[in-house]
């Protein structure tokens, strides 16, 4: 099955739309529990760092009886270091964004945390991809 | 403890949710970081916080918390309360301190 659902870049009213449509989907389709709590955590923050840092994106779902597979990409600034990106607390997160308690510099790290594999792929000036892909037998 | 009782025991405001007071408590969460609840909350437990903004219910509901507790007199956006009755998960409010909150919450769970 294979679900996709727009994000637009800035509009944090809208952040998490994506995230609990897939949620939803993931219960309705009786995954484990657990399973379901980590990939939620995956696909808030991945959903959230299209909202704060690009112009807009997508969010590309497949999941089948294995596994779940996550795409997110953007079209937006992209990142220069990644493995720096990846760091707990580092974040480029305006002063507006962190007072409204995002860009802590935890959510690269949060995804890869609950998922099985991840993997970031970024073009600075064009946009981000990012691939994650979770087991439901744990 | 449900978040009735606690709403009880503990004097606080409900600004949202009234139909879904029935959640069992399993604990609490106190932080003003969104990342930092996605990572670390878990299921059943009330978050206490200084965020009024929206996005706390899409935080809130995704992680299945029981309640949100606004500290220091803090009260909702009136989407937060929207967001908060669709997704049912409660708002309550204190004009006390994050501190003195989560203090009185530890101490109600742990007695
Ligand atoms: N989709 C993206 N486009 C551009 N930059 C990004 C993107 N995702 C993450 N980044 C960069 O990586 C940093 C760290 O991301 P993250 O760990 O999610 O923390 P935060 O979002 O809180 O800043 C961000 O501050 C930003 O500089
Ligand atoms: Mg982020």
């Amino acid at each position: 099955m294979e679900f996709r659902y727009e994000i637009e870049g800035g509009n944090f009213s809208r952040a998490g739309h994506a995230s609990s449509a897939v949620k939803k989907i993931l219960k309705q389709l009786n995954v484990d529990n657990k399973v379901i709590k980590r990939v939620v955590v995956a696909l808030y923050e991945g959903e959230v760092n299209v909202v704060a840092h690009a112009e807009k994106g997508s969010m590309m779902v497949d999941i089948d009886e294995q596994r779940i597979r996550i795409r997110i990409e953007d079209s937006g600034p992209g990142i220069p270091d990644i493995d720096l990106a990846m760091q707990a607390g580092f974040s480029t997160a305006s002063a507006a964004v962190r007072e409204m308690g995002f860009g802590a510099g935890m959510g690269l790290p949060n995804m890869k945390k609950n998922t099985d594999q991840m993997h970031v792929t970024s073009e600075v000036g064009k946009g981000t991809q990012v691939e994650m892909i979770t087991w439901f037998r744990q | 403890m449900k978040v009735r009782d606690l709403i009880d025991k503990m004097g606080l405001t409900l600004f949202s949710g009234e139909l879904c007071l029935d959640k069992e408590i399993s604990g609490g969460y106190v932080s003003d970081l969104l990342s930092d609840v996605m990572g670390n909350a878990a299921e059943g437990q009330v978050w206490i916080t200084l965020q009024s903004h929206k996005n706390i219910m899409a935080v809130a509901s995704l992680k299945d918390l029981a309640a949100v507790i606004l500290v220091k007199g803090q009260a909702p956006d009136t989407d937060t309360m929207a967001h908060s009755i669709e997704e049912q998960v409660p708002i309550l409010g204190t004009d006390q301190e994050a501190f003195e909150t989560a203090g009185q919450l530890y101490h109600l769970l742990n007695a």
